[in-house]
């Protein structure tokens, strides 16, 4: 029964889902709702799981006295402050107001710690962009070089310099109408491929989970 | 001289004689002037008062119907839009049970907007709908003034739910057609039948990556994405763990999945339990192989991009959705000299993989990589079934081009799905 149970859920809810796609009528049409709603609620106690579980592991870093035990301890450290701060203002604010109101300490650690963090993370990714644009742009064989030119023409259309460069001779943005057609056309049709095979991929994936062929999900073999 | 003096003696008169008339027409024409921009303004103060109180045309060709392929409770109102549009402040939405008394307003509808939605209804009553193109004026007291027409509707309006959506008929004729052929390929696999599948380089290479962490004594990563489990993304991803936990069992590798989903955690965690099981090493399984990171996409990022630095893993897997956060770790695995194995069917990330990683499953791969890891013939005939939706696919859209192209035949109207 461990077995049968989560493959039962998983055939109905599949089905569900698929006939509720073409029947809009009472239950079907509601289903993805009424569905979205349990996954919220599961979500929500499950966060503790993952809460619990990074507790867990750093603390057993720092007793282990693991490479990474500063890491660890500096998580645990944070998550335990951040969550004190938190209830601080929550406390303190009065009926009315949240901890999450803009001028609360938690709202100061929103703004100043992980705001700027995040952005951190994301502004390096320009410098992993531009590396991995130097590793796939080398003309090593037919396909790169393509893929070089592609590329030449669809950054030379993006940017007013090339545009510039053209001035003396023309008025006509010819690098712009270039890569406008590369993105237009070429590009719209490999991407099309791809996400019909993706429709695809999906659609057989969704299948063998349906009929119970694929179960890997629910912790077992197939 | 004497002649010149009586000569200006006689022009002074003259002058004084002009000059006076020259005043009087010119005081005349003043007062004339004067007079006419009264006139003029009283006027203007007239037509302006006289078009305040004039509302704009009304709405043509109002007409209401039930919303089609919907689970009831809406009612399209749409209208032509009033010759005063420009005027026109608002369409105000009115809505009565009855055809003569009752309406109250339900909504408006901005300027040069010819429709409406209107959500609140019950299904099985009848209702009846009033549009009124209203303008506002502002008094000279600062209070603003609105007039308005309308147009009703003649014939009571009842919403219901539909059973089928006619719009998605064509999709719904190409996933059973699809479907069936992936049964009917998963039957003929299961009959014993042998069933080719082509190559696919990055998933042969799991073998490969997972020996050669074992030769070098490291870990490997496996990373599934950071959807949840509602994504099929990372179910995909989660069945290649189950593949990839069996091998690093077998050749006694650790395998760390650091996960930032609850969900994914319990699951690959269940998951990898059960591949060691499979493969007669259950002993070997350790529960904090799979742990959780945080739900934050770019502390996950970080997270992971600390531990690929500092353990220096051999082989890296990324498979299931990922977002900006792909290349950030696919360049940082890459620079710590680790073999990285991706799928994703997220489209615009896959040119990240294709430049980071030394494989990519690209889109549809990523679907088929478990089943062709499996090697198990239900698995490897749907895969085959796929394949047929592929061909149907081609040669739809070759006999679409032609028939676009040399006729004038618009098919392309009977597949759009909404």
């Amino acid at each position: 029964m461990r077995r049968e149970i989560p493959l039962i859920i998983t055939t109905v809810a599949g089905l569900v889902f698929a006939v509720s796609y073409f029947i809009p009528h009472w239950p079907f049409g509601e289903a993805e709702s009424i569905f979205g709603d349990w996954v919220a609620i599961i979500q929500a106690f499950a966060i503790w799981l993952g809460a619990l579980n990074l507790v867990k592991v750093s603390l057993e870093k720092i007793y282990r006295k693991k490479e990474d035990a500063l890491y660890a301890g500096i998580i645990i450290v944070c998550l335990l402050l951040t969550i004190a701060v938190g209830f601080y203002d929550g406390f303190t604010g009065g009926p009315q107001s949240s901890f999450r109101d803009t001028g609360t300490s938690f709202d100061w650690i929103y703004r100043f710690v992980y705001t700027p963090l995040t952005s951190t993370m994301f502004a390096m990714l320009a410098f992993f962009v531009a590396s991995a644009s130097y590793r796939a742009f080398r003309a090593r064989n037919f396909e790169a070089t393509l893929l070089l030119i592609a590329g030449f023409f669809v950054m030379g259309g993006r940017v007013p310099l090339f545009h510039l460069l053209l001035k003396p001779f023309t008025d006509v943005p010819y690098f712009s109408e270039f890569a406008g057609w590369i993105m237009a056309y070429p590009l719209t049709a490999g991407m099309t491929a791809i996400m019909i095979g993706i429709a695809l991929g999906i659609m057989s994936s969704s299948l063998r989970i349906i009929l119970g062929i694929e179960r890997s999900h629910i912790g077992g073999g197939a | 001289m004497a002649q010149k003096n009586s000569k200006r003696i006689s022009i002074v008169p003259f002058v004084i004689v002009i000059s006076f008339f020259s005043l009087i027409i010119f005081s005349q024409s003043i007062q004339a002037q004067t007079e006419q921009e009264v006139f003029d303004s009283v006027q203007a103060l007239i037509r302006q008062a006289e078009a305040a109180d004039i509302p704009p045309a009304p709405v043509m060709k109002l007409q209401a119907v039930d919303n089609p392929n919907d689970k009831g409770g809406a009612i399209i109102v749409s209208w032509d839009l009033s010759v005063d549009d420009a005027e026109v402040k608002a369409y105000q939405i009115v809505r009565s049970e009855s055809k003569d008394a009752g309406f109250e307003l339900i909504g408006e509808a901005v300027r040069g907007n010819n429709t409406f939605v209107d959500n609140k209804v019950e299904d099985g009553k009848s209702y009846f709908y009033r549009v009124l193109s209203m303008k506002t004026t502002l008094e000279a007291d600062n209070t603003v003034r609105a007039v308005s027409s309308l147009q009703a509707t003649v014939e009571p309006v009842v919403s219901s739910a539909q059973w089928f959506y006619m719009t998605r008929a064509s999709c719904l004729f190409f996933v059973l057609l699809i479907s069936c052929a992936i049964i009917f390929y998963i039957n003929k696999a299961k009959s014993g039948a042998d069933i080719y599948v082509r190559k696919i380089a990055g998933i042969d290479a799991v073998d490969e990556a997972v020996g050669r962490a074992t030769e070098m004594g490291r870990k490997i990563f496996f990373i599934p994405g950071i959807q949840d489990m509602n994504d099929v993304q990372t179910i995909a991803g989660i069945a290649i763990l189950g593949r990839v936990g069996q091998l690093a069992a077998q050749y006694e590798t650790w395998l760390e999945v650091p996960v930032s989903k609850s969900l994914v955690m319990v699951t690959a965690r269940e998951t990898l339990k059960e591949a060691y099981t499979q493969v007669g090493r259950p002993d070997a399984f350790n529960q904090n192989q799979v742990h959780y990171l945080t739900d934050d996409q770019f502390g996950y990022a970080a997270a992971i991009d600390g531990m690929v630095v500092r353990e220096k893993p051999a082989t890296i897997f990324y498979m299931g959705a990922f977002f900006a956060e792909s290349l950030i770790l696919a360049e940082t695995g890459n620079a710590a000299g680790a073999i990285q194995i991706a799928g994703t069917a997220m489209p615009s990330q896959l040119p990240f993989f294709v430049a980071s990683c030394d494989y990519t499953l690209l889109g549809e791969e990523l679907f088929a990589a478990s089943a062709y890891l499996s090697k198990e013939p239900r698995q490897l005939g749907s895969l085959k079934g796929q394949d047929f939706g592929k061909i149907i696919f081609m040669a739809a859209i070759i006999i679409g081009v032609i028939i676009e192209t040399f006729t004038n035949y618009n098919v392309s109207q009977y597949f759009k799905v909404k």
